[in-house]
């Protein structure tokens, strides 16, 4: 396929993103549109690593998942302000609209769901582990297999992606404090979340995982123990 | 129970300024245990100035990958051989 090839030799070119756009998710996360020009496109689910120079040459670079499937010559990160980070706190807090940075990308094949790839699809996020998902979730079409997302989140007060999650299709997971309404008792994920709203082993999904470190070996282990094939359980860990 | 280890999807960036191919789809074999998997699934270790990718299964180290001004160092030893599909 000649996009493919084409994102192949343009994977590991620098490019300029200039910020076009910015929606705050929560208090500390917010999601940043930029125009990148040269952008060859992306598969949902890949990252690109952002790099920021400062006046005295001393660089920092970190990885974003793209929030957003492939829109052109347009990207966007959702990133979350990690206290006492060195590139994150400027990400959501300072920079402004027709600021610069650095992009290396799109990065990883891994991780990915390609719309022509067979078979259902079960995504499990926690925290701003949501957003490469939410990219996955948006890539889909109607002819696209089933889908379910199950989103894991500390209070209401947390939920990234606000007012696009309203579907049959997609569960969110409180752990601590659940909105009026919403009959599960807050808890972490487990054994009877999957049953009750992932998708059954036997259906085969490719499920993609993707929070917190520990968040992501204790879902992929329930997973496993649920008779889900480890070769179709993909994980992205941010650490923490 | 955790010790807040990165997966092999962080390699991306930094490999793609030694490897033309993404790298970590590629099927890495251990060469301590002989365990195949993708790069993606190593567990990665490390800040953005280097990286230490070891087995999932046995724990060796499979890879190490540092940048420094004066150059980058990638030491690959812990890997006996690394198969890049030709997927789509």
């Amino acid at each position: 396929m000649a996009g493919t090839a084409l994102r192949r030799r343009l994977g590991h070119r620098r490019l300029t993103a200039r910020l076009v756009e910015t929606r705050d998710e929560t208090a500390t996360a917010r999601t940043l549109r930029f125009a990148v020009p040269g952008w060859p496109g992306h598969l949902a689910g890949q990252h690109a690593d952002v790099r920021l120079t400062a006046e005295d040459g001393y660089t920092a670079q970190r990885s974003y998942s793209l929030s957003a499937p492939a829109d052109g010559e347009f990207v966007e990160l959702t990133v979350q302000l990690v206290p006492d980070g060195e590139v994150s706190p400027y990400l959501v807090r300072d920079i402004e609209v027709g600021d610069e940075v650095e992009l290396l990308g799109p990065l990883g094949g891994w991780f990915v769901w390609r719309p022509e790839q067979p078979g259902p699809v079960l995504l499990i996020g926690g925290g701003s582990g949501i957003a490469p998902l939410r990219a996955m979730l948006r890539a889909r079409s109607a002819a696209s297999p089933p889908f379910r997302l199950l989103y894991s989140v500390r209070t209401p007060s947390d939920v990234y992606f606000a007012g696009e999650l309203d579907s049959p299709d997609v569960t969110l997971l409180y752990t601590r404090e659940a909105p009026d309404g919403v009959e599960r008792t807050p808890h972490r994920i487990d054994a009877a979340d999957l049953t009750a709203y992932g998708l059954p082993a036997a259906e085969e999904p490719t499920c993609y995982v993707c929070g917190p470190t520990s968040f992501v070996e204790t879902v992929t282990g329930l997973l496993i123990d649920a008779g889900h094939d480890p070769a179709r359980v993909r994980a992205e860990r941010f650490g923490g | 129970m955790t010790d807040g280890h990165l997966d092999g999807n962080a390699l991306a960036g930094p490999l793609s300024t030694v490897f033309t191919a993404e790298v970590t789809t590629a099927v890495a074999a251990c060469a301590g245990c002989g365990r195949s998997g993708p790069l993606a699934a190593a567990r990665v270790y490390g800040a953005p100035m280097g990286y230490v990718a070891r087995c999932p299964g046995c724990d060796q180290v499979l890879l190490r990958y540092a940048e420094a001004p004066a150059g980058t160092t990638l030491d690959m030893r812990g890997i006996a051989t690394l198969r890049l599909t030709t997927a789509d």
